[in-house]
């Protein structure tokens, strides 16, 4: 038998926030191991527990949670007995992962993200070579069949918009996948691309082939660098084995996939701001119509999805619209990539239905504040989302559920404050952010976002508060109403629920007059 | 700058926009690249990326000022990003970033160390997070930063 083969496997993630936490270190050290080999697996999402390190053994893979440099050393010395204080079990049966469902995850911390071999052995390409064996419109009409919905945070049927892309006569058509995840809070995107890469490449190519592209963008953000690369190197691999190019597995059909990478700015999210910059513009928001299915990137149709969507596409094309659509709830279907993240005791990507209670979410996985505080607001969906008190907790966590609740799922990204924080400078922030990051094209989101610092400053000052309020009001109903894309038209989410759960932080001279 | 030196720049800016300018939309692959090897956009660069692509000077000034990475002065000798976003503020971000500020600012870390803010480096779950020379940390505090900027200082 092949010496390499009969080595036992260690697994030390490469994903980013486990390298932060000295993964990298970590791995070098376990490298030297007699009898093992190390493999860079991404991470199960478990961030509390990196580094984790998951050694083969018969029963599966056993984590150690935690592993200092320090600890990998002993390990050298003594065994992997010197980490029995550090064990949590086979993984795969740990608490925090058995009841997920994990969808568009799936592979994502299990497999070799470097290794297109262990793609393929993992059930990777099973969508794309049944996708390539029916006509496209019958593509897409799975994918309508499956009900999947925009994961960026707008939540448009995804299946309708490539029909729309389909239906055009042009003979140059685009796939671009916003993978410019800019949101606090939001890591699934990251995530998975950088723990099974071939997923995005592989929906990528279905959607190509269903709306009849030839061409493929991925605009992902600078601040990225383990997602570029890993990127990179799986979109190499494809064209090495025939996944990408011209006559992709011998169909009469080409596509190529290019890699772009964004500046550091938060508004190229949006998606019109995003082909702007693709085109090597500024990334000024569009106003709308034409919309980008008709006319997007360089005025070609365009499809524009997230990571999420279409990394989703694999599995629903390779066991079924009707298999995806069989979870979740009303018109919320199939599984959402929840983050948890902020002031947590346990961080981390939590694959679920649709429809799970946010209580669940907080209590449940995320076991409470890392401080051990009480919780005092969560946001959800990222800078733009509102902030929810814990009243709110039995709120189910699906689009309609959270719109009726004057919140946003956005891209699922969960934020725990405990109760120090401040919901005034919160919602002060939210303005700054939305100052610092707008794109300047319309006046409501540019000048509103300004006078939305200084009205909250005054407020907070306790300056004539009542006045101001108004104002604040006032100026919000604007921005909402007269902005030309979400980012100033959503700014007044968080500083309005802010206002409405916690009037307490605002208004300090009735605070100061109440005995 | 000498005169050579500018020249030299010249030189590679424009090979760096040449060897750029087949591909789509290609002004801000080539504004990454010059970033890459020059550690930042000269206001001398402008007009020959904008030669090369056919493009005014004020649509590429325009397009090195709009997006945060295109830096337009040289770098510090070391640089540590902090995130400001929320996640990080909720477990002392803001105050980490104050006092990294604080400690650049008076010399603390000696000469040449940048502070800046960034909005979120997608290590939510793990703040506060920060680079230090582009290498990502998590769970950040004062005192860890204090022995990371050392070490990259030395190293």
């Amino acid at each position: 038998m092949n010496a390499e083969l009969t080595k036992v496997r260690i697994f030390v993630p490469c994903d980013a926030a486990a390298v932060s936490v000295g993964a990298e270190e970590v791995a070098q050290i376990l490298a030297a191991l007699p009898g093992s080999t190390v493999v860079r697996n991404g991470s199960r999402g478990m961030l509390w527990a990196e580094p984790l390190v998951e050694v083969e053994t018969p029963r599966g893979r056993v984590g150690y949670a935690n592993v200092t440099p320090e600890d990998a050393t002993s390990v050298l010395a003594e065994g992997w007995g010197a980490l029995d204080q550090l064990a949590i079990g086979v993984v795969d049966e740990h608490p925090w992962l058995v009841d997920q469902e994990r969808v568009t995850c799936a592979r994502v911390g299990v497999v070799d993200p470097a290794s297109i071999t262990d793609y393929d052995e993992h059930g990777g390409w099973a969508g794309l070579r049944r996708a390539l064996s029916m006509p496209p419109s019958e593509v897409v009409a799975e994918v309508t069949a499956s009900g999947v919905r925009g994961r960026g945070g707008a939540g448009f049927p995804a299946g309708i918009k490539w029909r729309t892309v389909m239906e055009q006569d042009a003979a140059l058509k685009f796939v671009c996948c916003n993978f410019d995840e800019g949101d606090s809070g939001t890591f699934a995107d990251r995530m998975v691309v950088e723990g099974d890469p071939f997923t995005l490449i592989e929906g990528m190519i279905i959607a190509a082939y269903a709306v009849g592209a030839s061409e493929g963008y991925i605009y992902v953000r600078s601040e990225y660098p383990h997602a570029i690369r890993a990127l990179r190197r799986a979109i190499d691999a494809a064209y090495t084995n025939g996944y990408l190019g011209q006559s992709v597995l011998g169909h009469q059909f080409t596509f190529d996939l290019h890699v772009r990478v964004g500046a550091g700015a938060y508004i190229c999210g949006e998606e019109s701001s995003m082909l702007d910059s693709l085109e090597g513009k500024r990334g000024e928001v569009r106003a709308k119509p034409p919309i980008p299915a008709i006319s997007g990137l360089f005025g070609q149709p365009t499809v524009v999805n997230n990571v999420l969507t279409l990394c989703t596409i694999p599995m629903i094309l390779a066991e079924g619209g009707a298999a995806y659509a069989a979870h979740g709830v009303g018109r919320s279907l199939g599984t959402q990539v929840f983050q948890l993240a902020g002031n947590v005791a346990k961080g981390g990507l939590v694959e679920l239905p649709f429809g799970v209670p946010l209580r669940d979410l907080i209590e449940g996985y995320a076991e409470g504040t890392r401080t051990g505080r009480p919780v005092r607001a969560v946001q959800i969906g990222g800078p733009l989302g509102a902030y929810l008190p814990t009243s709110s907790f039995d709120v189910a966590m699906d689009y309609e559920s959270l719109a009726e609740a004057d919140a946003m799922l956005g891209h699922g990204g969960i934020v725990v404050f405990d109760d120090t924080v401040e919901m005034a400078q919160m919602a002060r922030f939210a303005m700054e952010f939305c100052a610092a990051e707008s794109c300047g094209k319309c006046t409501p989101c540019r000048i509103g976002s300004v006078r939305g610092v200084e009205t909250i400053d005054r407020i907070i000052a306790g300056d004539n508060v009542r006045a101001n309020l108004t104002l604040l009001d006032d100026l919000c109903d604007t921005m909402t109403k007269g902005s030309l894309c979400a980012m100033g038209g959503l700014t007044p989410m968080p500083v309005q629920s802010a206002l409405r759960h916690w009037p307490e932080d605002f208004d300090r001279t009735q605070q100061e007059a109440t005995p | 700058m000498t005169t050579s030196a500018q020249t030299s720049r010249e030189t590679l800016v424009r090979a760096i926009a040449e060897g750029q300018r087949h591909q789509r939309g290609a002004l801000l692959p080539i504004l990454h690249e010059v970033m890459e090897e020059c550690g930042y956009v000269d206001s001398a660069d402008i007009p020959v990326i904008a030669d090369v692509l056919n493009l005014s000077v004020a649509e590429v000034h325009g397009v090195v000022s709009f997006y945060h990475d295109f830096a337009t002065t040289p770098p510090a000798d070391h640089t540590v990003s902090l995130c400001r976003a929320e996640a990080c503020q909720s477990v002392g971000g803001q105050s980490l970033f104050i006092e990294a500020q604080t400690r650049a600012s008076s010399g603390a870390w000696g000469e040449s160390v940048a502070v800046q803010e960034v909005f979120c480096l997608g290590n939510c779950a793990l703040g506060p997070a920060g680079t230090i020379d582009g290498k990502l940390y998590g769970r950040l505090d004062s005192e860890r930063l204090d022995v990371l900027v050392a070490e990259r200082r030395t190293s």
